[in-house]
């Protein structure tokens, strides 16, 4: 399975990335690129040209930033796993990562990759939209913070325009973990919960339950009113849109979804 | 056609290559280096494993131009002579492989795990060779080849 053919070009610097994507309405970037080659190999996404910002090494880092961690968008998976001030202010994103794929997959993916791809049954959408993170991204008009609420908007489909560039993302310091249910090794969530506490708030998220990362927000408004972790998660599948696929029913899905809403908050 | 220049195996060399030209095909059918498999084809199996910068990556998943500039290791590029490589020797002596097709995959993951956790326990060794399938269910032996090569400080 070869991708069909395409131009190549690789930025050296956003801006440069930003123009380079005003050349083609079909562009796409390039980052780790282990969401997009599948996606072309498989011919399910035939851009007519790729923008390559994978050197771009000025977009990889984690850094504090007062009361937030601010994290690179090339960021790969295996660094968030091993980052000292993650493990310490967020460690439910060291945890996530460590459950994307295998190895090889996660020395080359990255952060703002996974995001950008919008996969509805990836598991850092979720950790995002759970932790109220913002997405910085730059354009031709310069740059502009999205809120994760705002950001996902479909499957495959998010908040960036075509020209804009994800270059960071910031998050809150917050204890959370993530638990994410597959049956296969290195296969994508059946389903997947975040739970974290945001400003004394407990927050939940949830992987491949709809056709985004979704909030449970039921489940918070009842944690919020004293239910018990039991009780709150009895709510796991209110408003939730789980698909039915060859791994899950629907109705299997929301079952899975109310047990790791409980365990996430016993465990919290 | 993009032209690249990286290092395979200690030589350095240049090529024209088509953008979508992908690490494994460049690998096999442009260098001759036939040692690295294509399995599954979809990112799942790990035969075509190779090392980036010391860091196992699938190659049926990485373009060859994404590999400009890098330093890429096969299993060709792990013997010294007649000398195996210590976690070549553990495979052979461990008896870690049946039809040996996953075999060059496994081999060159199990090189990235103990580079980054040269003492791993068994769990850490099975969960870190997550990304290599091996059809013949040889998974015990290596297993044990990866325990004997991080005895070995491979």
């Amino acid at each position: 399975m070869i991708p069909a053919a395409f131009e190549y070009e690789r930025a050296g610097s956003v801006d440069e990335a930003v123009a380079l994507l005003g050349r083609d309405e079909d562009a796409k970037l390039l980052a780790g690129g282990h969401s997009l080659i599948p996606t072309m190999r498989l011919r399910f996404s035939r851009p007519s040209l790729l923008v390559d910002i994978g050197r771009l090494d000025d977009l990889r880092y984690v850094r504090e930033n007062r009361d937030r961690i601010a994290i690179g968008a090339l960021t790969r998976h295996a660094e968030l796993i091993r980052d000292p001030m993650l493990r310490e202010h967020c460690a439910l994103i060291g945890e996530a990562a460590a459950l994307i794929g295998d190895p090889q997959v996660r020395h080359r993916g990255t952060i703002g990759g996974s995001v950008a791809h919008g996969d509805p049954a990836s598991d850092l959408g979720t950790i995002l939209l759970t932790l109220d993170a913002e997405l910085v991204a730059r354009g031709p008009r310069g740059e502009r913070t999205i809120p994760a609420a705002a950001f996902f908007s479909g499957p495959f489909e998010n908040a960036l325009e075509h020209q804009e560039v994800l270059t960071e993302i910031r998050v809150p310091k917050a204890a959370g973990t993530y638990l994410k249910y597959v049956r296969r090794a290195h296969d994508w969530a059946t389903v997947g919960v975040a739970a974290a506490r945001v400003d004394g708030r407990v927050q939940v998220g949830l992987t491949s339950m709809g056709p985004t990362p979704l909030r449970a927000r039921s489940v918070e408004d009842a944690l919020a009113d004293g239910a018990s972790p039991a009780d709150a998660a009895a709510h796991a599948a209110d408003d939730t849109m789980p698909p039915t696929d060859a791994t899950a029913s629907s109705e299997y899905r929301a079952h899975l979804a109310q047990v790791l809403v409980r365990r996430a908050l016993e465990r919290l | 056609m993009t032209r690249i220049a990286l290092t395979v195996n200690g030589s350095r060399c240049e090529a024209d290559v088509e953008p979508r030209q992908l690490l494994v095909y460049f690998l096999r059918d442009q260098l001759g280096l036939k040692g690295t498999n294509v399995g599954c084809d979809t990112t799942s199996c790990g035969a075509c494993t190779v090392l980036v910068d010391g860091e196992s990556v699938k190659s049926c998943t990485v373009f060859a131009v994404q590999a400009d500039g890098c330093e890429v290791t096969t299993v060709e590029g792990l013997a010294q002579g007649d000398e195996l490589h210590p976690v070549q020797q553990a495979f052979h002596e461990q008896h870690a492989l049946q039809c040996g097709y996953c075999t060059p995959g496994f081999v060159m993951a199990t090189i990235s795990l103990l580079k980054e956790n040269p003492n791993p326990s068994e769990v850490e060794i099975r969960d870190g060779l997550e990304g290599n399938l091996c059809r013949c269910t040889g998974y015990h032996n290596i297993v044990k080849a990866v325990q004997a090569a991080a005895r070995a400080g491979a």
